[in-house]
């Protein structure tokens, strides 16, 4: 059997496979944030409840309407959407200007809720969703299911179009001139607060999409937002939330080094991200691509 | 000024009340009510008082739980010395969290102290000597001082009461000293309190390790009383009930997070057979205060007789 740095080359492309996976999750999710975060001002905590959300309509869909994923992997995203753009039209914009804890504190109880009710009706254990893509590539060294080499590749599809329409076109150009300064924009004529709606409502499609995403990977269960969430908080930190590129570069390598983590030292696999959040903020406070504002 | 001499008034009360309540309350649960009124008093040391929002505090608070539970059981210290070494250890874990988290502001120092606590629960979770999902378990009730059988759950409940005094006057003492005047300005006007000459992160660094080790103390205390450490002492959950507690009673008063443990443990004794339903609930009371009472509880009563005693005077 092929060894690299005495381990098995498949054992090891195999965790590097997954940890692109997660990394594409960390990576969808702290773009959304960030996006978020830019407009509203709001750390959204319910993120993670919003990517288990994605990841339930997607089952949801399959089991009681008989929907496939290709069809939830569009529909789940604008369900979930819309959810987020009531819950921004009817509490969300009352909290912008106060103190910016209480945004995060209101999602939280969202959050709360929304895993309250999900964990009283499907339990903690998860259900299995069905891999729209069986079968895979035999490279010889290593099985590689045609669905986690599939992943990837769509996943930085969408943060790179997400970038391009945030930092190449005309309605980028007006979010980011409304993120500096929402008065000028608003007396130019640009509806600011239907801006501020759709980017909640774009975030938090985002967060479902990386759901319906991960659904085929990992067990879809109500207890997979609260976990993921804690990390990509991290992954933010690490990257900075004022760079869209840094979120997409972060989120990957961190999803890497995660994987590596678990072939070389599997006892730090859960701790690796904080270890090296805790060496960023000593040597460069920052972050690793932001300016505090 | 409104409140001076009724804090006083209010302070006796609640001190009356809280001798004669083991005759007609179960005392764990008013022990229960004790360490969670410390542990949200600590927390608003630094949330209502210093204007830092911690996510991580269930750090402080699990991680004394661990350490006195494991000094106690596994090493036979005595409890006194036990719930010291809790407090030493969730104080000196304050200063390394602390000494990094205010490297940066606002938000980010929120979800830094998330992040911090999340790895210190899979570290615990995964040590060799933490029991892992089963925590810590039987620990012996010993004497206090060598002469206080706190097997008597009356005695225990004195005791917890009177660490429970103690750390409160400490808080109190804190935040009316130069110190937590300081503290205030800062929470108030930061650049303000930097161009007046003070070394802010000083005083951050300091109020952190503070409400570090105070929040140790509730933990470690709360080992002692359910004799264990559990996982869920440290996981984010009771940093976000801490919160919650802190939200209901009003940020940054002196006896509001009283208050509030004592309604938030009160609902969950209430609701504790009906399992996910006690998470919905104080999801919706987070939504709900956040909504339309963000002073909370005794935030709205001294604005309501601030209000009475406006109207008299005119």
């Amino acid at each position: 059997m092929d060894l690299i740095f005495g381990v098995p080359a498949p054992l090891l492309l195999g965790q590097l496979i997954l940890g692109l996976v997660n990394g594409a999750t960390y990576a969808i999710l702290s773009l959304g944030l960030a996006v978020i975060f830019g407009m509203l001002n709001v750390i959204n905590f319910a993120h993670g409840a919003q990517y288990m959300l994605g990841a339930f309509t997607a089952w949801m869909m399959a089991n009681w309407l008989g929907l496939g994923f290709w069809y939830a992997l569009f529909l789940a995203p604008l369900v979930v959407g819309a959810a987020g753009i009531v819950l921004e039209r009817v509490f969300l914009r009352h909290l912008y200007d106060k103190d910016h804890l209480f945004g995060l504190l209101f999602t939280f109880g969202a959050a709360m809720v929304v895993e309250g009710l999900f964990r009283y009706q499907f339990g903690s254990t998860g259900q299995r969703y069905a891999n729209p893509l069986p079968g895979g590539l035999q490279l010889g060294f290593m099985f590689l299911p045609y669905y986690r080499a599939l992943v990837v590749p769509a996943a930085l599809v969408v943060c790179f179009g997400t970038w391009f329409v945030i930092e190449r076109t005309q309605l980028g150009a007006y979010l980011r001139a409304a993120t500096e300064d929402p008065v000028l924009v608003r007396a130019f004529g640009i509806n600011v607060p239907v801006l501020i709606t759709l980017t909640y409502g774009f975030g938090v499609a985002l967060a479902a999409l990386a759901g319906v995403m991960a659904a085929p990977i990992q067990n879809v269960s109500p207890l997979m937002g609260a976990n993921v969430i804690i990390a990509v908080f991290a992954v933010v930190v690490i990257g900075g939330l004022n760079s869209i590129m840094g979120a997409i570069v972060t989120g990957f390598s961190l999803g890497v080094i995660e994987g590596l983590a678990k072939v070389f030292l599997p006892e730090t696999s859960d701790t690796v991200i904080f270890v090296i959040m805790a060496i960023v903020l000593f040597l460069r406070p920052a972050g690793l691509f932001g300016q505090e504002k | 000024m409104l409140w001076r001499p009724n804090s006083t008034l209010v302070g006796t009360a609640v001190l009356v009340i809280a001798l004669a309540a083991p005759s007609f309350v179960y005392p764990v649960l008013l022990m229960k009510v004790l360490c969670f009124a410390l542990f949200a008093s600590a927390f608003n040391l630094l949330l209502g008082f210093t204007g830092i929002l911690s996510f991580g505090h269930a750090m402080f608070f699990g991680g004394a739980a661990y350490a006195s539970a494991y000094t106690i059981k596994v090493m036979g210290w005595p409890t006194e010395l036990g719930i010291l070494a809790g407090t030493a250890v969730a104080a000196t874990l304050g200063l390394v969290v602390g000494q990094l988290c205010i490297r940066r502001k606002g938000i980010y120092m929120t979800m830094i102290t998330l992040a911090f606590a999340q790895m210190t629960y899979f570290f615990v979770m995964r040590a060799p000597f933490s029991g892992g999902e089963d925590g810590l378990q039987y620990v012996p009730r010993r004497a206090v001082l060598g002469v206080i059988d706190i097997t008597d759950e009356r005695a225990l409940y004195y005791v917890v009461l009177a660490i429970f005094l103690a750390c409160f006057a400490l808080i109190h003492r804190t935040i009316h000293s130069p110190f937590g005047q300081v503290l205030k300005a800062i929470r108030d006007n930061e650049p303000r309190a930097i161009s007046l000459g003070f070394d802010v992160d000083r005083y951050k660094l300091l109020a952190f390790v503070l409400s570090a080790g105070l929040s140790g103390v509730a933990g470690a205390t709360k080992a002692v009383v359910f004799q264990m450490a559990s996982i869920t002492d440290l996981h984010w959950g009771t940093s976000g009930e801490v919160i919650l507690m802190t939200l209901v009673g009003g940020i940054g008063t002196l006896f509001g997070p009283l208050v509030g443990a004592a309604f938030i443990v009160g609902m969950q004794n209430r609701l504790a057979g009906l399992g996910e339903w006690v998470m919905v609930t104080q999801g919706l009371i987070f939504m709900t205060l956040v909504m339309v009472l963000r002073t909370g509880i005794v935030g709205l009563l001294s604005d309501l007789r601030a209000r009475i005693s406006r109207r008299r005077t005119v």
